[in-house]
């Protein structure tokens, strides 16, 4: 293919635009950090600019406005019902970051923050963190019953709770890497791909280029469906802290 | 005045919504859950990861443990065991649409035990 610095992963680097130092610790403001600052001025401007007007025919803007928290309100409704209300404001915040950060993303020769484990990984570990201790404010010690399936005799407790213990912990590990495996691999291929539409001129170029609009439209199918599983699975854990089983 | 027509076409509305928030309650707020492709393809993505995720717990605590006690490969290799199966576990969930609870029964069959036969799948 072309130069080294078109390779399809020079896309996820990350690059320091204002660099910053806070004791040993490099805080730079980076262009994951721009992103993820665009992401939640959007979010907020695509909330209040388009419900402003409160018509009760909505416009346009409006719609996407009241469709979206229509959508994240009867998901969180349907898995953990009345009680989960509560969470909606966090479980909405988490949803829209998520899916408007994969949708910048698909914009070309932007920045897909999603595309870094550090950053998925930091978002389940809230989910996480945060689910835990709603299960030790809602239970107290009894959510340790969690850990021990119920109609299991005594003499398999030593064996089935291990395996439960690390089911559960494996949690924030599946919800990061579930987001950043999809969004990383379909960047890459884009990449792959439209650089065979380079490398094979204008003739054999017409192939690959269908491929990529194809994949394209595969991406934000995508981009929305990471941010529903994400968001899903954040209603389970929800769910499975205030029931318990 | 037309004052006296509005409350009165208020409170059915009130009523309306009342009788529809009481069914809505009957279920713990749950409803049905929708069954077309979008969930379909969402469950499909989650449960690949699933898999692998509990494995890769199951090795680090071993890992860590052996590092720790000085037991070298033992721990880890019970962990990767114990990984597996927790993962084959996660699966087996998942595709029962056991949710992601401990157990091998729906989490809100307990605490609303009289619907139990709704709630299949979720």
């Amino acid at each position: 293919m072309a130069a080294a610095g078109h390779s399809p992963l020079a896309q996820f680097e990350i690059k320091t635009l204002i660099p910053l130092q806070v004791g040993q610790t490099d805080v730079s403001f980076t262009n994951s950090a721009l992103f993820m600052t665009a992401t939640v001025i959007l979010v907020t401007m695509v909330m209040v600019l388009g419900m402003r007007k409160r018509a009760l025919v909505p416009g346009r803007w409006q719609s996407v406005a009241e469709l979206s928290y229509e959508f994240v309100a009867n998901l969180l409704r349907d898995t953990v019902g009345n009680e989960g209300r509560k969470y909606f404001p966090f479980v909405f915040t988490l949803f829209m970051f998520i899916l408007f950060g994969n949708m910048l993303g698909m914009i070309p020769y932007s920045f897909t923050f999603t595309s870094h484990i550090i950053v998925t990984f930091a978002l389940a570990l809230v989910v996480f963190l945060g689910v835990t201790v709603l299960g030790f404010v809602k239970h107290g010690m009894h959510f340790f019953s969690f850990f021990v399936p119920p109609g299991v005799s005594v003499i398999l407790w030593p064996l089935m709770i291990p395996i439960e213990l690390i089911s559960y912990l494996s949690r924030p590990i599946s919800l990061a890497v579930r987001l950043f495996a999809n969004l990383t691999a379909g960047h890459t291929m884009l990449k792959v791909f439209a650089g065979f539409v380079v490398s094979l001129g204008i003739v054999g170029g017409v192939l690959p280029l269908a491929f990529v609009v194809a994949l394209t439209g595969l991406e934000l199918l995508i981009a929305f469906l990471q941010a529903y599983v994400f968001t899903i699975l954040t209603c389970f854990y929800i769910n499975d802290a205030i029931h318990l089983h | 005045m037309t004052d006296e027509k509005k409350p009165a076409s208020l409170q059915e509305f009130d009523a309306k919504l009342r009788q529809a928030r009481d069914a809505a309650d009957k279920s713990g707020g749950r409803t049905e859950p929708e069954s077309d492709g979008r969930g379909g393809l969402g469950f499909a993505m989650r449960i690949g990861v699933e898999l692998v995720a509990s494995l890769i717990i199951g090795v680090a605590i071993g890992y860590f443990l052996d590092q720790w006690l000085g037991t070298k490969p033992w721990l880890m290799l019970l962990g990767f065991v114990l990984g597996s199966v927790a993962g084959f576990l996660g699966v087996y969930r998942a595709a029962n649409g056991l949710g992601q609870t401990v157990g091998y029964r729906h989490g809100e069959q307990k605490s609303n035990e009289e619907n139990g036969s709704d709630g299949q799948d979720r």
